[in-house]
């Protein structure tokens, strides 16, 4: 597919709008899952540190 | 020589497994959607009838039927951990669960914006989006059920039941809605692709889709990572990984 | 027991009876939802008379809904539902046996005033019996799913509206099919296909959902 020219790729035919929109809130979405992943996982490890040895025994 | 097929179902083990897998599944995921994306906007044509604006299908489909996908495979472990006690059956299960949501929610906006310049409508009731929609309505109650359980062997067992039930109702529901759609001829339009699709733009489309499973496996794993650091914090592999990791 | 399960049903109902608010709660429920839309869509005859059966059927629906809670909850609560878990009858028939107390306090009572409702909208007179055999088949299966809602959320904060939650989609194809006959009435096709789906979905959920329910009771209860 022969564009031609970067403002023809970025107008998509005057479909921009839906077009981006779309890709974009989906880029948005998954990156955001990945990011609040990693945040869950820093607290989930910071909780565990800062509990210490209590209530250990014999779980 | 035997194997031991269980050597990773505890979490100890299938911790350091799992980001492992989430690691390789991340590149194979990137690699796949940039091969999936430059296919679908610098090979494939134009189409005839809708313009550019067909090119939403490169993430509307393969989002619509991993959400499908992922929901059995939640379902699938939550009745392993139902039928057999096992805690990381339900573990996966649960991490499943919003990864499958967020693709249902992508499914569902990519076609609000696909149908907009395709139909003239922000939301059309045809026989597919409507049972995306309830698939998230299915999702958000087995994890509102999950979040209101307190005890995580409960909510396991519970979510289970729902998740089984869910499974056992989607083909109903989508049977339903396909025939309420075609009764109420008004509204006959559809999203999916006629047959006759350039073959372009279906391996476009297919390479996406593996893109899009790659990503949801990885995104799962280390979803399940974070609940195994969680639910097992107060055991000794937890707090040596926690000491491991500066 | 066949006479265990009869005093189950005689214990539900003589409770229903003498707490007698809560089903009238219920029927008055019904009837002012379907009150409601006249008021919120306008007196246009044609246009009630179009949506008459999706409205009666999402009343009673949401109507239903309300009532689930109770099924198990007052059992929990004093103590009979332990009891019933370790009787000698299978769970999933005592569960079921309360399905049928709850339908016949819930659900056969908006039965009997629908088509009351019904004239309400101008519905025609010769199409009730269809609307009317849609709810007498569909609303036991909206109680069987109910139960196992109910059950899975028994003693939870917040039951009630995590209740809708979980049962609501579950209920659409019932909502989609029962309200489908009686529109195809009125659009002139016979409602057969429609009201055979349902005696269908009947019977699936009638053999399904009490032991769903039964295997949720004793996850919720342990």
């Amino acid at each position: 597919m022969n564009w031609g020219s970067w403002e023809k790729f970025f107008a998509m035919g005057g479909y921009a709008l839906y077009v981006w929109s779309s890709y974009l809130v989906a880029l948005a979405l998954l990156i955001a899952e990945l990011a609040f992943l990693a945040l869950r996982k820093r607290n989930a490890v910071g909780r565990i540190r800062a509990g210490g040895t209590a209530g250990r025994a014999d779980r | 020589m035997s194997i031991n097929w269980f050597k990773y179902s505890s979490p100890q083990t299938f911790f350091p497994l799992a980001g492992k897998l989430a690691l390789g599944f991340s590149v194979l995921a990137l690699l796949a959607c940039s091969v999936g994306l430059y296919l679908g906007f610098f090979v494939a044509p134009t189409d005839a009838q809708q313009g550019e604006s067909y090119r939403i299908i490169f993430i509307h489909v393969p989002a619509a039927w991993m959400s499908m996908f992922l929901y059995v495979v939640m379902a699938f472990w939550a009745g392993l951990g139902l039928a057999f006690n096992t805690r990381l059956s339900g573990m996966m299960a649960s991490a499943i669960a919003p990864t499958g949501a967020l693709f249902t929610f992508i499914a569902l906006w990519t076609g609000s914006f696909w149908g907009k310049p395709t139909w003239g409508t922000w939301w059309v009731w045809d026989a597919r989006l409507t049972s995306e929609l309830i698939l998230l309505f299915l999702y958000f109650g087995f994890m509102a059920l999950q979040a209101a359980i307190d005890d995580p062997r409960r909510a396991d067992k519970a979510g289970a039941v729902l998740a089984l039930v869910g499974v056992v109702n989607i083909p109903i529901i989508y049977f339903s809605v396909k025939w309420w759609n075609t009764l109420h001829q008004g509204a006959s339009v559809s999203l999916t692709r006629s047959p006759s699709m350039a073959a372009t733009m279906l391996t476009a489309m297919l390479i996406m889709t593996f893109g899009f499973w790659f990503y949801g496996i990885a995104a799962v794993l280390l979803r399940a990572r974070c609940i195994m650091l969680e639910r097992e914090r107060l055991s000794d592999w937890a707090a040596e990984y926690a000491k491991g990791t500066a | 027991m066949m006479a265990a399960l009869r005093c189950v049903i005689y214990r539900d109902l003589l409770l229903a009876v003498r707490r007698g608010s809560d089903v009238l709660t219920v029927l008055l429920f019904f009837v002012i939802v379907v009150s409601l839309f006249p008021l919120g869509v306008g007196p246009d005859p044609t246009l009630l008379r179009t949506i008459a059966p999706g409205v009666i059927w999402v009343a009673a629906l949401l109507a239903s809904m309300l009532a689930l809670n109770r099924m198990f909850a007052s059992d929990h609560a004093d103590g009979a539902l332990e009891q019933m878990l370790l009787g000698a009858t299978p769970l999933g028939m005592t569960v079921g046996a309360k399905v049928v107390a709850h339908w016949l306090v819930s659900g056969l009572p908006l039965v009997l005033i629908s088509p009351v409702l019904a004239l309400q909208f101008d519905f025609p007179r010769e199409l009730l019996g269809v609307l009317v055999l849609s709810l007498v088949l569909g609303t036991p299966v909206l109680s069987l799913i109910g139960a196992i809602g109910a059950a899975l959320t028994l003693g939870l904060r917040g039951a009630g509206a995590l209740l809708s939650l979980l049962v609501l989609p579950l209920y659409v194809p019932v909502l989609i099919i029962g309200a489908g006959a009686a529109e195809a009435a009125a659009s002139g096709l016979p409602g057969h296909a429609q009201l055979l789906l349902l005696g269908a979905l009947l019977i699936f959920a009638g053999a399904f959902a009490p032991w769903a329910a039964a295997v949720a009771l004793r996850i919720s209860v342990e």
